[in-house]
Formats: structure tokens, sequence, C-alpha cells
């Protein structure tokens, strides 16, 4: 965990209405800086309507949010700088090469052609994907592109990085590469919020919330977690918390 | 037949639930007619024509009147010579200039032909065309009047123009017009009803029922006849009332050759259906391949006559055009189907082709 | 294994250049749960849909309750249920009508066969007039089961009905198939959750298109090669780091809040690797042997590419 405590996401009372179905209901929590925090909670909890607008593609219907430091209200392209996000459902252009997909997205945050040749050089190199630079997307293995996803999503070095279920579909082994690359960009300080299905991978946060019925129903680390539910493993304090 | 009946009941569930379907089913039609109605129907009145008349015998006159108290055209200017006609065209308020050749009585009593010369200022060629129509219809009309009496009589009106179109009545539009929206609503809407089910999955759990593929293309077609059929209905309503389009032949035979028409249709949607696999495509295909072939070669808009002879090859390609010529004969001429028997057996022969293909074609399996 | 359900030999199936199912080879008893286990590009769809008569091999025969996948297509086609991987039912229908389909199309009734689908159903009965594309992932997987289910299919094929489910559901979903289970049917459920392995009677494990293994979930843990320790300490990141310089270490993965590490041969010395550790400053708080998960097994198999064995 990191050693600093600034927190980096700020979250007080945040309501989302759509109608008269409350989506999100008065969450409060913060995430510190370099932390890789869980995001759980069953299918139609609300996580993803909480991300939407953390990631500022929706605005909340009350609350305050402060999110990379900037308010998520009036600052929202600010934020869209600070933050970099991969979903399993879109990432990457298929029909583009691996550097095509890098310049692409480098060019969206508005880095130079010197910067983003130096920082996809680098990152192929960290990958080694040297050989696969002028191959297209659908040319290369699943495993490989959600390397090259996750690196896309903090090429331009942002403050948080959102994973919405990373990791679905891999096998261990790549699963467990893809985790390995969480921990290095949680080292160099930057903070990762992911979502996940699988339960084993909870464990692998600093700290884990977990949503029912639009609220937060627990927040802590993992340990705690299962010393507080009295839970071997976190997939049985999720069913326990889920089942209500 | 009870899995027959729940299909389509599903069919319908889809069509109903889904308000652009129905829009583009019943609000379509009806948009499209007034579209076409309006803007091909500017109705003429009162168009100023300039009259060159060398002979100046009875005949001539007797024609001259009947044009001006038709109620199209008012005299503007009598000429003396053709070199005149250029000048008065250039001024703009002439529309029209209607030239006999000198002796006309003469030469039409000793060869029983004789000549007019219809020039039109085709700067809007719609309202050239419609003026040079009207005109040569008031003249046959003439003719026949005169025929009664002796040995057949021929005026030949000599029409110039710089605009090459074929003179077409204004009851052209609704024919075209059926042909055009029954083509879409039956092709495109079971190519995309089909290919939806592709897209969702569930195409590979109607394989895996015991359903064969034969009940399944009907099933998925079935509510389409019904609906287009519907909107055949209302195109026929709407431009009989509105419009004051004639239905001279039977309203019986009509409506079956409109069914005849909806199958071949029907027929190429699911040919389509079966060759892609996305709505998007098959929406494009239908679009680019059946609605453009539809307007522009089946001789609804551009007549098939005055285009390079590939074209027209191309053109008999069509089937739209076989049911274009079938209905303008049964609504404007009033004949039966000993008159149109052949371009029936033509469509008949259209759908057996299709169906053929889309029936074989049509995969038990995926990919 | 007393009858075979399903028997498959040699199945081999091509898409251009890519080799979707290399030379695969199984049998699955009758009354059998059947899992096949292994992440997205194993071949698992293409094989289930070999074996429910959507797309025909290359190479190899597939029998399904005897019938020959290729020959005898349309006898499969009414004896099987099915639930693909994407979510397959009509959206803009409801629950009930999504179900009254396909009761219809299989020449049935929900009325009918209603005792089968029961217990599933029952939990989505409320929402009965719900259109189908606004429930819950859970509910979806419910009804879609239910829908598979209503004919009364002698063999049940569920291609990846947990994947995106979360973990309460899986658990619901799991449940319901034991209970399915008890009624004689045979159910072959493909799946990317390692984890969902032991619920089944035995497993195949697929990687690249073919079958690493087949057994049961508890032989295939005891055949697991090497010995296992669980270490556990504050910082991860760099436990992982240092484990990995350690010697005679055959493979080192994170297992949640710890690490697994393999050695080869009986022989652990636990003590020297804390000793290790604690000279590289690590607060280490547990280092225990520990039994092989399958994931530490699918692992070890994606490493040594051998021959497959089947039980």
């Amino acid at each position: 965990m990191s050693s600093s405590s600034e927190n980096i996401i700020i979250v007080k009372n945040l309501v989302k209405k759509f109608g008269s179905f409350v989506a999100n209901d008065h969450l409060t929590f913060e995430v510190k800086k370099g932390e890789i925090f869980g995001f759980l909670g069953a299918n139609g909890a609300g996580k993803t309507t909480a991300i939407k607008i953390l990631c500022g593609l929706s605005y909340p219907t009350s609350g305050e949010l402060s999110v990379a430091g900037f308010d998520i209200y009036s600052q929202r392209e600010k934020v869209k700088r600070n933050i970099g996000y991969m979903s399993q459902r879109f990432s990457l252009y298929d029909d583009l090469t691996v550097f095509e997909n890098i310049r692409f997205y480098g060019g969206i945050y508005g880095l130079r052609k010197k910067e983003i040749d130096s920082r996809s050089h680098a990152l192929m190199q960290r990958l080694g994907f040297e050989s696969a630079r002028n191959k297209l997307i659908r040319d290369i293995p699943l495993g490989w592109k959600q390397k090259l996803a996750f690196s896309v999503a903090i090429l331009h070095s942002p403050k948080i990085v959102f994973l919405d279920e990373p990791t679905g579909g891999v096998d261990p082994v790549t699963r467990r590469q893809f985790w390995d690359m969480i921990y290095e960009t949680s080292h160099d300080g930057i903070t990762v919020f992911v979502t996940t299905h699988y339960m084993d991978e909870a464990e692998y946060c600093d700290r884990v919330s977990i949503m029912v019925d639009g609220k937060i129903a627990a927040l802590d680390t993992p340990d705690n977690l299962k010393l507080t539910f009295g839970a071997a493993s976190m997939n049985d304090v999720f069913i326990k918390l889920a089942r209500g | 037949m009870k899995r027959f009946r729940g299909f389509v009941i599903k069919e319908f569930y889809h069509i109903f639930r889904d308000y652009r379907t129905l829009l583009i089913l019943f609000g379509m039609p009806a948009v499209q007619l007034m579209l076409f109605g309006y803007v091909l129907t500017n109705e003429i009145k009162d168009a100023k024509i300039a009259i060159c008349d060398p002979s100046k015998d009875e005949v001539t006159r007797r024609i001259s009147d009947k044009i001006l108290s038709s109620g199209y055209f008012i005299l503007e200017q009598n000429l003396n010579t053709v070199a005149e006609v250029d000048p008065v065209f250039r001024k703009g308020v002439v529309k029209l200039a209607l030239i006999y050749e000198p002796g006309f009585a003469k030469k039409l009593e000793k060869t029983g032909k004789a000549n007019i010369q219809i020039i039109a200022d085709a700067s809007d060629p719609n309202t050239a065309n419609m003026l040079v129509n009207y005109a040569s219809g008031i003249i046959s009309n003439y003719l026949v009047t005169m025929n009664t009496e002796k040995v057949p009589l021929r005026i030949i009106p000599e029409v110039r123009m710089m605009y090459n179109a074929e003179l077409k009545g204004v009851y052209m539009f609704v024919p075209g017009l059926m042909a055009m929206l029954l083509m879409l609503i039956s092709a495109l809407m079971t190519s995309l009803s089909i290919t939806k089910e592709k897209e969702l999955g569930t195409m590979e759990l109607l394989l895996v029922s015991p359903l064969r593929p034969s009940q399944i293309i009907v099933g998925k077609v079935f509510p389409y006849v019904f609906l287009a059929f519907i909107d055949a209905v209302i195109i026929l309503v709407l431009g009989r009332f509105i419009f004051g389009m004639p239905i001279l032949g039977s309203i019986s035979l009509l409506l079956l050759e409109s069914f005849l028409f909806i199958c071949m249709a029907l027929s190429l949607g699911i040919l389509i259906s079966n060759i892609t696999s996305s709505q998007q495509v098959a929406m494009m295909i239908s679009l680019v391949a059946l609605m453009l072939p539809t307007i522009l070669l089946s001789g609804f808009i551009f007549p098939v006559e005055n285009m390079p002879v590939i074209m027209q090859v191309l053109c008999h390609a069509m089937p739209p055009k076989y049911y274009i010529t079938i209905i303008k004969s049964i609504m404007l001429q009033g004949n039966g189907i000993e008159y149109v028997w052949k371009e029936t057996i033509i469509l008949i022969g259209f759908t057996a082709v299709f169906l053929a293909i889309s029936i074989k074609k049509f995969k038990r399996r995926l990919t | 294994m007393p009858v075979t359900s399903v028997n498959v030999q040699h199945l081999t199936k091509r898409f251009g250049e890519t080799l979707a199912l290399d030379d695969i080879t199984f049998d699955a008893g009758k009354g059998e749960l059947f899992g096949f286990i292994g992440p997205d590009g194993a071949g698992k769809t293409t094989l289930f849909r070999i074996m429910t008569t959507l797309l025909l091999p290359d190479a190899g025969i597939c029998k399904v309750e005897g019938y020959d996948v290729v020959k005898d297509y349309r006898k499969i086609r009414s004896i099987c249920g099915y639930m693909p991987g994407k979510f397959s039912l009509y959206h803009d229908l409801t629950v009930e009508e999504n179900l009254n389909f396909f009761a219809t199309i299989f020449g049935t009734t929900i009325r009918e066969n209603y005792d089968l689908v029961k217990e599933i159903y029952q939990q989505i009965e409320p929402f009965k007039d719900r259109k189908a594309g606004k429930l819950s992932g859970g509910m979806k997987q419910k009804l879609a089961l239910s829908c598979a289910m209503i004919h009364k299919p002698e063999i049940l094929f569920l291609d990846e009905p947990t994947t995106g489910v979360d973990a309460v559901s899986r658990l619901e979903f799991w449940e319901m198939l034991k209970r399915l289970k008890r009624s004689g049917i045979t159910i072959l459920v493909s799946t990317p959750y390692m984890d969902e392995a032991g619920l089944c009677d035995r497993v195949a494990l697929m990687q690249n298109g073919r079958i690493m293994t087949i057994n049961t979930p508890r032989n295939i843990i005891r055949n697991y090669p090497l010995s296992l320790l669980s270490v556990k300490a504050g910082d991860i990141y760099r436990l992982l780091g240092d484990l990995r310089k350690y010697p005679d270490v055959h493979s080192v993965y994170p297992f949640g809040q710890s690490a697994h590490v393999a050695f080869h041969g009986p022989d652990i010395e636990k003590e020297s690797l804390e000793k290790f550790l604690n000279k590289k400053n690590h607060d280490v708080v547990e280092i225990m042997q520990v039994e092989a998960t399958i994931e530490d097994c699918f692992m070890e198999l994606m490493k040594t590419p051998g021959e497959v064995i089947n039980h």
C-alpha cells in the first residue's frame, strides 16, 4: 500500500436516480493515492452507474465528488484528462495495428509525437511486443490485447486508472501477468480502481467495497472483511453480503 | 400448425413493440405518397403559349381552339415565322410553342398526315414534359373525333425538347410508388427481421429446435405478407381519393397482382438475409441494391426506352418494371388478365427462382 | 462409465488458419455433469456448436445419445437443450412470452412441462410480465435455462452460462444444476472460471483447442506433480519478485493475498525459505504447505503441453 495518505477520489453522499429508481443511494468513500481499490457488487447493484459518474461520463443527481483533485461538476474535462479507462468490451480497434492504436490514444490525450514514439517504444519493449508492432489487433492473442489495452489506458500517465472487468475470459497465467502489471502501476503511484467477477482477484486489492442494491454494504481490506464476516474467502464474504 | 402459429404470434409481438418498424410500415406509405404526389403533380393551369400557323385553315383553327379552351393554355402571342420562336422563349413568359406546317389541312386531306411541331421550354423539364403531354393529348383527342368520318388521318406531333424524357402521365407515380414501397417493406423488413435473429443469437436456438428451415422462413415472412398487403391497400385508397387516381380495371385482379409482387419481394428479402449476417449489411443491400434500381430502372421516373441498350437489358431484369406495367395497365387502361398475363408469368418466375434459391441456401447450421 | 451420452473421437475443426479444435476425444456418461474449463479461445464454443449440430466438424466423430451430429442432426435437435454463450432470448418479449415461444416451437406447452422448470422458473415468475431485456444478469440466466429445459431434453448443453454473472448468481446457478442432475439429465457445461471445476463430476481442462486433461476434479488435484507453499507477506508485489529469485523454485503465482510457490520434489524447506525472505526484509506473515487448486493444475498443464491422459 502507498505510504501517502492523500485521497485521490473523494465521494460524499453520491446519489443517482433514474426516474424513481435509485441506482446509487448515498455512496460515501475515499480512495487513496496509489491504492488498488476493488469495486465489487452483484449485477445491477449500481457499479457501472457509479463508475460512469466517476469518469465524468454522466452527472450525479446529488452529492459531492472530487476525482484526481478536480470537481466532477465544474472541472469535468480536467477529470477526464487525469484518468485512464479500460473495459473488456471497448478497448482497442481491431482493424488498426498495435502501434496505430497507441498513436491514436496518445493523440487523444494530447501527447506530442515524440512522447508517443518514446512511450510506445518503452511500452512495447516492456511487454515484449516489438515483433507485433505492425500487426493488426485482431491477429494478436486475447491475453496480449488485454495487456496492451491496459498499457494504453495508462499511456498518458493518469492519476487514476479505471478497469472494468479487465480480466474476463483470459487464462489464469495471463490473468496473473495482468495483475503483476496492476501491482507495478500502483507501485508507480497510479491509483487503480477495478471491478471484477473473480472473487480471488478481490483479494489482490488493498481495499474492497461491496455494493448491494445501490448502497455500499462493506468497505475494508480483504483481511478485515473476512474477519468481520467470519468467512474463509472473499467469495464467502460476497455471498453473505449479497444474499442478505 | 401450433408451432407455426406460435411463431407468427411472436413475430407480431416484435413488430408491434417496435414503434420504428410500425412507423416505417404505416407512416412511410402516406408520407411518400404525399411527397411524390405534390412534387410530381404541380397542376398546370394557364400556361402561356405561342402559335405559329402559316396555313390558317379550318383544321389548324380547330386544333388551336381545342388547346386554348382546355384551361391549361393561354395564347400569349401569334408568331409569323418559326424564327420568332427563339426570341419569344428567351423572354421567359412563353412555355410552349405550336408550329403547324404550311398547308396543313390540305396536306392532311391529301396524304392523310400532317405535322405539328410542339416546342417546349425545357429549362423546367418536369413542367415542359407535362405541357407537351397535355398538348399532344388534346391533339390526339381531336384526331379521334375526326377519324369517325373516313380514312384514318394522322397528325404527327413532332415534339422537340432539349430534355429527352418520354411523355408521361401524371398518374405514373402511384404505380411506381406502390412498387417502391412494397419492395421496401417486404424485402427490407424481412431481411432485417431475419438478420436480427442472427445478431441476437436466437437463430442458434431456432436452428437447434426441431423447426424446419422452411417453417422458420415462412414463419418470419408471413406477418409481412399481411402488413405489406395492408400497405398496398392504403396506397391505393390514398391515391384514389386524394389524387384522383383512376382504377378502371378489376380491383381484385389488382390486389392479386400486388400480392404476387409482395411474395416476390419477400423472397428477395429472404435471399438477402441468407447472404448477410448483420442488420447493417442487410439494410445497405436492401436500400442500395433494391431501392435505387426500383426507382431508377423500373421506368418509374426515367423511361426505359431512352436508356442505352445495356441499361435497357438491365431494366428488363428488374421485377418492379413488370409490376408497374401490370398495375398501370389495370388501373389506367382497365385491362384484364388477358393483357398482362406475360408480365404476371414473369413475376411468378422471379418469385419461384428467388424462393428456390433462398430455401436451398438457407443454412441448417451456422456458417 | 455405465452408458455413454456423448461420444467424441478425434474431433477437429479449423477456421481458416486457426485450429479451433485439435483432435478432441472424450466420453460423457449418462446423467453426468461434465465441465469444459478454459479461457476464451480454448475452443469451448466451437465444440458446443458441433455437439448441438450447429457446425460441421472437419474430421472426427461426434455422437450425442448415439446419434451422429452430421447424419442425424434432426433427431439430436429434438432431444437436446441448448443455452448459447451470449444471452440469446428475445429482448422485446416478456419472460412468459419467451418461455411460451420456446415451448411452442418444440411442440409442447408451459403447463405440460411446468414441473421440470418449476424450481428455476418460480424464482423469476414474479417478473413474468417484464421484458427479457430488462432482467438482471442472474435472472436472464434463469430464464435462458428455463427455455432450454422446457421441452424436456435428454441432454443439456450450457455454453458459459455463468460468464459475466456475479458470484451469488453463479452459486445459485450451480445449485440449480445440481438439482437438475438429480433428475438424471446429462449436463455438459463450459466455463472460464476455474473455481467452478469442483462442482462438476468430471472436467476437461481446455487450452488452444486442445484438451489438456480429463478427470474428476479430485484426481486432477491429486495428479498435481509439484509441492506447493502458500506464502503471505506485507508487500505482495515485492514478495513475488523476491520469491522468483529463490533457487529451485518452479513457479510463483499470486493467489489472493498470498503467493503460491511450487517446487519439484516432496521435500520443502519452509525454514530456509523463511530465512531467505527475512533476509530480504519481508515481514513474513505465514508460510504453509497447501493443496493445489484446479487453477494451479491448469497453469502447470499450460506449461507442459504433454499427452492427454484420459481416465
